[in-house]
């Protein structure tokens, strides 16, 4: 009895996950089915339509990128020095344990929330407008606790003995993070901002908030530009009633998906360049 | 320049950057206070927050919200009914029951579906699931409250279960290996001694899920609609507090004007409520790392 109690409860935890995966399959298939037959080459170049056979994703692709690349170029530094403050410098200090617990608090705002202050602070106060630089601005603070978790956890994997044969030979705190620790933990840094970034790139609430606009038919030519991303081209077909444009919805989901892997797949192999590296 | 005088330079830099993160939070309870305190200028407090009307984008404007917190929770528990039962029980499957190369395979495909952007998620409710649903459910409207509920659920299911499964993952081994040898089957054992012992670490979890279904935003404002109401009945068009937020900056409502301030004010209500809900989970997870430190 007390044996096939303990049966039949493996097997309902055991369906619960197999429910979960079936769902993601669905998922999958749903979108695949929806949209594989829209994507063609001619939707990756063409630019927004209100004809929705000719629409395709050129300038959504394109502000992404942008939007994406801006974002990595403000995280990283920020986040790795704040992360390299932390682990190396002010571990103990009470400032410091207050700056954690509110890192580990920013990291659960909502990122609508984000969106607000992107407003607020980024478009208006500071007159950056509707631009990639506002989006990208408001996307690094997001992807910032992110970005400073996984470094610290790179940098926690650097044997102390490395920091200490350093500083035998004469070198000062700061020679050893730079020419020693860092390398070391580069591929987990670099794993943490790929993670980071993949998530910035399907991030749709912040970017409407801050007023990057749904319908704009041409891609950006500098930080300063007006800017719309794939999510947000998806989400304003997605809002259409027609089904043609459903299709569509269906297969710039199809892009951004192929983005988010193409993305870890680079993730993966920068990491596997670093780490043979630092066994040559 | 000094080699000394450099050290300090940089780490008063690498300061400047960790600081960054309160100059943060700073901000944003800055920006959503200042439009917060000027629509309550022209908005009475006990209306915003008892009101049971919110049309403030209509002639006839009433700013109660009441109607949007109704959406938010309606949705909101829909996706914990879902996302709490299934995400520990997946968690007491991978940590208690799964071999070794089970677990290694499961993991990630569950973090698939949490790297899954939401707007995949929200077209998935819209095109999907609610097609689905209304074939047995023919009374069920095409934006409800049910459908991005149950899609959400899924969402935040891979939250639960690594969360839980962590909690239950540091519950020490001696604890099992008592209630084994007391004759305890593993389901006894599951839910009698591993379940109870990492309680709180599970409930951080949860009270985590629950700030993360509140902040959710492109599923409802794809499937849900933009009706505010305020109902119970998961079968009708609804309209969320991040729903509105989109609704309105989706528009070209001017700077200044009460509408615009509108999203403020729902925002700094939206960050009240999440952010306690973080705290409390973050407290509850610190009190459940000493209970076996």
């Amino acid at each position: 009895m007390r044996k096939r109690a303990d049966l039949i409860f493996q097997i309902v935890s055991l369906s619960t996950l197999v429910i979960a995966l079936s769902a993601l399959a669905a998922l999958i298939y749903d979108i695949v089915k929806d949209g594989a037959s829209r994507l063609s080459w001619p939707f990756i170049t063409n630019i927004a339509s209100r004809n929705a056979n000719e629409a395709g994703v050129y300038h959504a692709l394109m502000g992404s990128i942008w939007v994406i690349a801006l974002t990595g170029a403000l995280a990283l530094p920020v986040g790795v020095a704040a992360a390299i403050y932390l682990e190396e410098y002010g571990s103990r200090s009470r400032l410091a344990r207050f700056i954690e617990l509110n890192i580990a608090n920013l990291a659960a705002v909502p990122s609508i929330i984000y969106g607000l202050l992107g407003l607020g602070l980024f478009v208006r106060l500071m007159g950056m407008g509707q631009s990639v630089l506002a989006g990208a601005a408001t996307l690094a603070l997001l992807a910032l606790p992110v970005v400073i978790l996984s470094t610290r956890e790179a940098l926690r994997t650097v044997p102390k003995s490395i920091r200490e044969g350093s500083y035998a030979l004469g070198a000062t705190k700061w020679q050893t993070i730079w020419h020693q620790v860092l390398p070391m933990a580069m591929p987990g840094v670099l794993t943490g901002l790929i993670l980071a970034l993949s998530r910035s790139i399907g991030e749709t609430a912040p970017l409407i908030t801050i007023g990057a606009l749904t319908y704009i038919p041409f891609a950006p030519d500098s930080v300063w530009s007006k800017f719309t991303v794939l999510p947000i081209q998806v989400f304003n077909w997605v809002s259409r009633p027609q089904t043609d444009f459903k299709a569509n919805a269906a297969a710039g989901i199809l892009v951004l998906l192929a983005l988010l892997l193409s993305m870890n797949a680079i993730a993966i192999i920068v990491r596997d360049r670093y780490q043979r590296q630092g066994r040559a | 320049m000094s080699t000394r005088a450099l050290e300090w330079i940089i780490e008063r830099l690498l300061f400047l950057c960790a600081a960054l993160s309160i100059l943060t939070t700073a901000g944003i309870i800055m920006v959503l206070a200042v439009e917060t305190y000027q629509f309550l200028g022209e908005v009475s407090i006990v209306e915003f927050l008892t009101g049971t009307q919110w049309t403030p984008l209509f002639s006839d404007r009433h700013f109660g919200v009441l109607p949007l917190v109704a959406g938010t929770m309606l949705v909101s528990v829909i996706a914990l009914v879902v996302a709490l039962p299934m995400g520990v029980l997946t968690a007491v499957y991978l940590s208690e029951y799964s071999p070794d190369g089970v677990r290694r395979i499961v993991k990630p495909i569950l973090e698939l579906l949490a790297g899954v952007p939401t707007v995949v998620y929200g077209y998935f409710a819209l095109t999907f699931v609610t097609p689905l649903l209304q074939t047995f459910l023919p009374t069920l409207s095409g934006f409800n409250a049910l459908s991005p509920g149950l899609v959400m659920g899924l969402m935040i299911l891979p939250l639960v279960s690594s969360l839980s499964e962590d909690a239950m993952r540091a519950v020490p081994r001696g604890l099992r290996e008592g209630s084994y040898a007391l004759g305890a089957t593993r389901m006894q054992t599951a839910l009698r001694v591993v379940v109870p012992a990492a309680f709180s670490g599970i409930t951080a979890a949860f009270i985590l899920a629950a700030s993360r279904a509140i902040g959710e935003t492109m599923i409802v404002a794809i499937a849900a609609g933009q009706q505010p109401r305020l109902t119970g009945n998961p079968f009708v068009p609804i309209e969320t507090m991040t729903a509105y937020i989109v609704q309105v900056s989706l528009g070209d409502t001017p700077q200044g004007t009460i509408e615009y301030r509108t999203i403020f004010a729902v925002g700094m209500l939206l960050f009240l409520m999440t952010f306690g809900l973080n705290l409390i989970s973050t407290w509850l997870r610190e009190r459940f790392r000493e209970e076996y430190a």
